[in-house]
């Protein structure tokens, strides 16, 4: 069963990232990797939002395999924003590497934190 | 998943021209279940991880670490191998790179779990942790392409 909840949600998860970096790149002429970024800041406020509720007994086990696990540990990735990292840095545009990696991080986090507190003054 | 798409990758230190992008939603229905079949692999090879190697509270998220590290240098060798040298069918790329070396490595649980050691009071570990993936994570994939395309040229000699 959790084997399970883990590949529904893998499933929806990586198609998810998919079509919105396709989405999300055909929508602007920059070679900062947008799509990307959009997909991670967004699995981070879904995953702490999940962490929050899961926290105040809001979230059972078997609903933060599907969600948790599987749908944000799919949609979200590191190896393509690494990937990603790595090229704009080889292809010269070392700024936009730098500022890839701290944006990032920054929203993210902020992204995970702010999620926790949504779910705190939810289900708290 | 724009570095796994082919106009992307067109060789070595180029970037992707932004107006050759294609903006057409036909024939994408095979790359979508493949996607979906390899991210659902990736994701249970993680979780497979976890429960291999479970997380103690408050202590460095070991397993995610090596998770993502390993993910990022895969990547490398595989986006390599397969622009330079493999003329794979059309669906390998966004199958192996996209689905399941995507649906492995997490950029959610890394964050979240910084947010939870700073929460819990380990700012030291959450801080120690999140430079250590960055680091490890960008070395990986910078050396893997590097050996990578070394080797490639070796070989062709």
């Amino acid at each position: 069963m959790n084997w399970l909840l883990v590949i529904a949600g893998g499933m929806v998860g990586a198609p998810l990232r998919y079509l919105t970096d396709r989405a999300v790149q055909s929508r602007h002429a920059t070679v900062f990797p947008w799509g990307t970024f959009t997909v991670n800041v967004i699995g981070c406020l879904i995953l702490g939002t999940l962490a929050g509720a899961a926290a105040a007994g809001a979230a059972s086990s078997h609903l933060q395999l599907l969600l948790g696990t599987g749908l944000c540990g799919a949609l979200t990735t590191y190896s393509t924003f690494s990937y990603e990292t790595l090229r704009l840095a080889e292809g010269g545009a070392r700024f936009y590497a730098a500022v890839n990696v701290i944006a990032s991080v920054v929203a993210g986090l902020g992204a995970a934190f702010v999620g926790v507190s949504v779910a705190e003054a939810l289900w708290v | 998943m724009t570095a796994l798409r082919s106009e992307k990758v067109d060789g070595p230190g180029k970037l992707r021209v932004p107006a050759g992008r294609p903006s057409s939603w036909h024939g994408q229905g095979p790359v979508v279940a493949v996607v979906a079949v390899g991210g659902a692999l990736g994701a249970a090879a993680r979780y497979g991880a976890s429960l291999i190697w479970p997380t103690q509270t408050a202590a460095f998220p070991w397993t995610t670490f090596w998770v993502n590290v390993i993910g990022c240098a895969v990547i490398g060798v595989f986006l390599v191998v397969i622009s330079d040298v493999w003329a794979a069918h059309r669906l390998v790329r966004p199958f192996f790179g996209t689905g399941v070396l995507g649906g492995f490595t997490t950029f959610s649980t890394y964050a979240v779990d910084i947010q939870k050691l700073v929460d819990e009071g380990h700012p030291r570990t959450g801080l120690a942790y999140l430079a250590a993936t960055l680091v490890a994570a960008l070395a990986a994939v910078w050396l893997a392409v590097v050996a990578t395309r070394k080797v490639l040229a070796w070989r062709r000699r």
